[in-house]
């Protein structure tokens, strides 16, 4: 009986996030991913093969704007095989971080008219753009076949790896997601923001390139570590960046826990503010 | 609260850091309380109506009770699932089929999916849209919106039911089937708390009742009597004071939000009811006719003019309603009497309110309730049984009783 007992009044101070009830949730969480996907390719003729196209293309026009013209180095792998080793990563947690940043304001309807625990809504684009990974990582086995690039033993640290990069999306997304509530002004510099973030993150290039000082900087951005430690895990050409991943790490986890909370603080006034 | 520019608030962070983390700001002197020592219980099983004008905070109410705004103060202690329902058809995607909103919605109104799935075809039945369920809902009609909205709905099958006007939906017919349905939650012995401005819905599905007037529990109660205590109120129905049978229809509440007095073409100025001889009152007897004059300010020239007279009942239910004859002369600005005489022998004894529209030719003025008045029981008497005058409804028809006869 005890779980049955709704108790309503202010709460003050740092709030926990209540486990139990996001579980008891976890349907919802999960029809809302559902009709994220569902709703998503809906009146495309080509539909989910956008999924497949998107990835592929940028990684065309990547590989001959920076590969041929440029002559970006690649570690001694085809430069086409890199620039899609990091744009699948980096495409996942872009598009968590732009689909979760919106969410809460996108849900305007939701949250005036009904309840539930409100951190559903940012979590749960982490688990609706994971179909466009999915399809989109088959495609990367298919070009590793194409090239005759064989997979390193690290593949197996991917799933751990992934787990990195999305708390450090979920992480940014429930601080703009809630930011953006009250500052529309975040869904504006969103955009900027992420295309900024993907040059200054090695997605197109190997840290090596820069000189000492450029790479120490671009190890403080959290994403940094986590990219160039799967393209080392999956191609194998390196060894893992075991001290940026584990910046990586540490950032995202203080990132995931602060928005969390920062969330959790200021969830009460969404509907009024909404 | 209004929210400010990102700028304005770096400005303010810079300055006051931490100040404002994260809370809303609090202006103290300036604070007006939706709800004020709002205080009352519900017992199992219960349905309790919540009444009230616009403004009074009943949607508040209804939106702490349902977890979506945080209250600032005070507790509420609930036993048993809740569900609230403060719309139909929340979160249904215009892109999805109405299969697949039906699993949405459901789940968003908090069932399981075995329960939506053992729901499934008795929600399909009541909608009544079997042939097109796997038809995105952009393309349904909103009749069929909103039936497969309410179908969803009433297959909740919480403990609680937290319920705001969702039943000012639909086509009649339809709504009464929800109100059938409503009944039925109510007499399965659910708990349930509705809120409406419709009096005979309220009448017909509560026992107990809530008014609340600006934020304050003005009444609580058997139902009947607080709904009688609710339309009689003359401060809280914003009939102002008066003479007797004079009324000043300027600064009564318009409820529409259509209608700006300010910039309308025309408005609503005065209006007097009088007897046969003239003298302006608000009590009449049965046969008595009454005498009614409707002065309008017309503020521009117009070509045409409509005005709408309507009568209700102390359940706020329609008695009847009269057009005027539509002017389709020129019409200067200035004032303008129009007059309407009630026959006697109609109204049923009991007490009486009328709204008020006027149309040039869009929508210019709308007041409701506007005029109030009562028919008292003819000095003649009626009969020696004991009952309520109400139970004989609100109108009486032209009527001849032959003669009994005895037939075997």
């Amino acid at each position: 009986m005890a779980d049955n007992v709704t108790v309503i009044e202010p709460r003050k101070g740092f709030i926990p996030v209540d486990l139990r009830e996001i579980w008891k949730y976890r349907e919802l969480l999960y029809f809302l991913a559902w009709r994220d996907v569902k709703v998503k390719y809906k009146q495309a003729v080509i539909g989910i093969v956008w999924a497949v196209l998107q990835p592929v293309l940028t990684m065309v026009v990547f590989s001959v704007i920076f590969g041929r013209f440029a002559g970006m180095p690649s570690e001694g792998v085809p430069y086409p095989v890199f620039v899609y080793a990091g744009l699948l990563p980096w495409q996942y947690f872009a598009a968590v971080l732009t689909q979760s940043t919106s969410s809460v304001v996108s849900e305007k309807n939701l949250i005036t008219k009904i309840y539930f625990p409100r951190i559903i809504m940012p979590a749960s684009s982490a688990v609706s753009v994971f179909l466009d990974f999915f399809i989109s990582a088959l495609v990367f086995g298919a070009i590793m076949v194409y090239y005759g690039v064989k997979p390193g033993l690290g593949i197996f640290l991917v799933p751990i790896l992934m787990s990195f990069v999305m708390m450090n999306a979920v992480g940014f997304g429930l601080w703009f997601s809630a930011l953006n509530v009250r500052y529309r002004d975040i869904q504006y510099a969103i955009p900027f923001f992420v295309q900024i973030w993907m040059f200054v993150t090695p997605v197109i290039y190997p840290a090596g390139l820069l000189s000492e000082k450029y790479k120490m900087i671009l190890m403080l951005n959290p994403m940094s570590g986590v990219i160039e430690a799967i393209r080392a895990a999956v191609l194998g050409h390196v060894d893992i960046p075991w001290a940026s991943l584990a910046v990586s790490a540490v950032c995202g986890f203080a990132v995931f826990v602060s928005g969390v909370f920062y969330f959790r603080r200021v969830e009460r006034y969404f509907s009024d503010v909404v | 609260m209004a929210y400010g520019s990102l700028r304005d608030e770096i400005v303010q962070t810079l300055t006051a850091p931490f100040k404002n983390f994260g809370a809303p700001k609090k202006e103290e002197d300036n604070i007006v309380w939706a709800l004020k020592d709002v205080s009352f219980n519900v017992k199992e099983g219960e349905v309790v109506g919540i009444i009230g004008r616009n403004g009074a905070g009943k949607s508040t109410l209804l939106k702490i009770l349902s977890r979506i705004t945080e209250p600032t103060s005070g507790r509420i202690t609930m036993k048993g699932r809740v569900a609230s329902l403060l719309e139909v058809g929340t979160g249904f995607h215009p892109e999805l089929t109405g299969r697949e909103n039906i699993l949405l919605n459901g789940a968003l109104l908090g069932m399981t999916r075995a329960e939506i799935k053992s729901k499934f075809d008795e929600i399909v039945a009541f909608s009544e849209i079997e042939k097109f369920l796997d038809t995105p809902v952009k393309r349904y009609s909103s009749g069929m919106y909103v039936r497969l909205a309410f179908a969803v709905a009433a297959h909740l099958e919480p403990e609680i039911l937290v319920v705001d006007e969702v039943l000012a939906v639909g086509d009649a017919g339809f709504q009464k089937k929800c109100l059938g349905k409503m009944g039925e939650v109510a007499e399965g012995g659910r708990t349930v708390l509705f809120v409406s401005h419709n009096m005979s819905a309220v009448a017909s599905l509560t026992t107990r009742c809530i008014e609340l007037t600006k934020g304050v529990v003005t009444m609580s109660g058997v139902t009947h009597e607080v709904i009688e205590h609710y339309v009689k109120d003359p401060s809280g129905c914003g009939l102002s004071a008066r003479e007797d049978g004079v009324y000043d229809l300027r600064l009564l509440e318009r409820p529409l939000h259509k209608v700006n007095p300010k910039t309308a073409k025309a408005v609503f100025v005065k209006a007097i009811c009088s007897d046969k001889i003239g003298k302006a009152r608000s009590q009449y007897e049965e046969e008595e006719s009454i005498h009614i004059d409707i002065y309008v300010e017309v503020r521009q020239q117009l070509d045409l003019l409509e005005i709408h007279f309507g009568v209700l009942d102390s359940m706020d239910a329609k008695v009847f309603a009269v057009l005027s004859d539509v002017m389709e002369a020129v019409m200067a600005p200035g004032m303008y009497k129009f007059g309407l005489d009630i026959s006697p022998n109609y109204l049923r004894p009991g007490r009486y309110f009328t709204w008020l529209s006027m149309y040039a030719p869009s929508l210019q003025d709308g007041i409701r309730p506007a005029l109030d008045f009562a028919i008292e029981p003819s000095s003649k008497g009626y009969s020696n049984v004991n009952w309520s005058y109400h139970s004989l409804g609100a109108v009486k028809l032209p009527y001849v009783w032959t003669q009994p006869q005895k037939v075997v």
